[in-house]
C-alpha cells in the first residue's frame, strides 16, 4: 500500500472518530433542550404571581420609595453580570455574548461609569482572567442546570452590593448580559436592568384583569420590603434558565453543524483515497505489462 | 363555590386543586381563607404549615411546610408563594430529624418564637409529615 493512501485512511479515521464524538453531544443536547425548556416553563407561574402581587402593592400605594426602586443621583459604579457557559462546545454562545458584555462596557464608560464584573460560568471566568480583567464575584458548576438556590446565591451578593454606596465598593445598578432563548434556532444575547426596579405608570389594565383592592398582611410596605428581593431572585433565575436552555440549543446547533462538516469531509477524503487506490492499481498494472513486456523480449532473443 | 388553590415554588408548581378551605400563618397570625374571603396579600411565617382542606369530606387534608413566601387571594383564587416548601407525605422524616438535631447541637436555641427560621422550618417539616400519616 502505497504511502499516500495510507495517509488519507488514517486520516478518515481520525475523522469518522471526531464525528461519532459530535453526532454524541449532539443527542445528548437534543434530550436535554426539552428537559430545559420545561423547567422555564415550569418556572413561570411563580414569577407570574408575583409580578402580580408587586404590580398590586406599587398600584394600591400613593408613593413608592423604596432602595431598589430608587435611582441613585449621579451613578457612578455599575454591575455587570454575564451568564456565561460552563463547557465549550456549543460553537459561538460565549463569544457573542462577552461581545455584547464588552458593548456594555462602552456604553457605560460613555455615561461616565466604572463597570465591576460579576460573571457566572467557566467559560466567562477564563474569558476574563486571560485578558487581567477583575471580576467582583465568581459562580461556577450550574450554567446548564440552574437551581432556585444559585440564583439566590447570585442575587444575595447582588442585593450586598446594591446596598453598599459606590464609594465603599457598592455599585449604583445592575445590569445583566444573558442570551435569550427565542426558538431552536435563534438565541439572542441581550442586556437588561435588574435595579434598579423601574417602575412605570400605565393606564392599560393588565391582561389578567384589572387588581382587586387587596389587604396587606402585614403592612403594604413590609409587603413590598419582602417582595421586592423575591422579585430580583426570580428575574435573575428567569435569565439563568434561558440562559441554560439557549446554551443547550447553542450546542445541540454546533455539533450538528460539526458531524454534518465531519461526514462531508469523510466523503470527500473516501473519494481521495478510492483515486490513491485507482492511481496505485494502474501503476501496478503498468509495471507487471511492463516487466512481462520485457520479460518476453528477453526470450525471445 | 371552592377555591381554586395552587401551590408553587419558584422551579415549578407543587400542588393544585380545590377546596374548601386553606390556614396559612402570616406574620400578622393565622388565617382561614375561605370562599369569597377578601383579597388579601400577606407574607408567610418562615416555617409555618399550610393546610388545605379539600372540598370533600372523606379527602384527607394536603399539608405542606414552607420556609417563607407570600400568599395572595383574589376572586377565590389562592396562590401560596413559597420558597421552598414540601408536601407532608414527601417529607423524609429521619434525614430532617437528623438535620434538626445538627444544627439544634450547633446553635441550641429555646423552642419558640426565638429559634432561627431553619429550625423552625425543620419543625415544621416534621410536622406535616406529622399531621398527613
Amino acid at each position: 500500500m502505497g504511502a499516500q493512501l495510507r495517509a488519507v485512511r488514517r486520516r478518515i479515521r481520525s475523522v469518522q472518530s471526531t464525528a461519532k464524538i459530535t453526532r454524541a453531544q449532539e443527542l445528548i443536547a437534543s434530550s436535554r433542550i426539552i428537559r430545559a425548556q420545561q423547567r422555564l416553563h415550569a418556572a413561570a407561574p411563580y414569577a407570574r404571581e408575583l409580578t402580580r402581587a408587586v404590580e398590586a402593592v406599587v398600584s394600591l400605594s400613593e408613593n413608592i420609595n423604596h432602595p431598589l426602586t430608587r435611582p441613585v443621583e449621579n451613578p457612578r459604579r455599575a454591575a455587570v453580570v454575564i451568564l456565561t457557559s460552563d463547557r465549550g462546545f456549543c460553537g459561538g454562545f460565549n463569544a457573542n455574548l462577552l461581545r455584547e458584555a464588552q458593548r456594555l462596557r462602552g456604553l457605560l464608560s460613555e455615561r461616565g461609569l466604572d463597570s465591576v464584573s460579576y460573571v457566572a460560568g467557566r467559560k466567562g471566568i477564563t474569558w476574563h482572567r486571560f485578558r487581567q480583567l477583575d471580576i467582583a464575584a465568581e459562580w461556577s458548576g450550574f450554567s446548564d442546570m440552574p437551581r432556585q438556590a444559585n440564583a439566590a446565591d447570585v442575587t444575595r451578593t447582588l442585593l450586598e452590593a446594591y446596598r453598599q454606596p459606590a464609594d465603599q465598593g457598592g455599585v449604583d445598578e445592575i445590569n445583566i448580559v444573558y442570551t435569550e432563548f427565542v426558538s431552536m434556532l435563534t438565541q439572542r444575547p441581550v442586556v437588561r436592568r435588574l435595579l434598579p426596579l423601574e417602575i412605570r405608570e400605565t393606564a392599560e389594565v393588565p391582561p389578567s384583569g384589572p387588581l382587586p383592592s387587596y389587604d396587606f398582611e402585614p403592612s403594604p410596605e413590609d409587603v413590598l420590603n419582602a417582595l421586592l428581593p423575591w422579585y430580583v431572585e426570580s428575574r435573575l433565575f428567569h435569565a439563568l434558565l434561558e440562559s441554560a436552555a439557549s446554551e443547550i440549543a447553542a450546542r445541540r446547533r454546533a455539533m450538528k453543524s460539526a458531524t454534518d462538516n465531519a461526514n462531508e469531509l469523510v466523503e470527500q477524503l473516501s473519494r481521495e483515497a478510492n483515486k490513491a487506490r485507482q492511481a496505485e492499481i494502474t501503476q501496478e498494472i503498468s509495471e507487471i505489462v511492463g516487466g512481462a513486456n520485457a520479460l518476453a523480449e528477453a526470450i525471445r532473443e | 363555590m371552592t377555591l381554586n388553590v395552587e401551590l408553587v415554588q419558584p422551579e415549578g408548581e407543587l400542588w393544585a386543586g380545590n377546596a374548601e378551605l386553606v390556614i396559612a400563618r402570616t406574620l400578622d397570625g393565622e388565617v382561614g381563607l375561605l370562599t369569597n374571603h377578601a383579597p388579601i396579600i400577606g407574607i408567610l411565617y418562615e416555617g409555618s404549615l399550610i393546610q388545605i382542606r379539600p372540598e370533600s369530606p372523606g379527602q384527607p387534608a394536603v399539608v405542606a411546610a414552607v420556609s417563607g413566601g407570600f400568599l395572595s387571594m383574589a376572586n377565590n383564587r389562592v396562590s401560596i408563594l413559597a420558597r421552598d416548601a414540601v408536601l407532608g407525605a414527601d417529607v423524609n422524616t429521619t434525614e430532617t430529624q437528623a438535620l434538626l438535631d445538627r444544627t439544634l447541637q450547633d446553635q441550641p436555641a429555646p423552642p419558640g418564637p426565638e429559634e432561627p427560621p431553619d429550625v423552625r422550618y425543620y419543625r415544621a417539616l416534621l410536622a406535616a409529615a406529622d399531621q398527613t400519616r
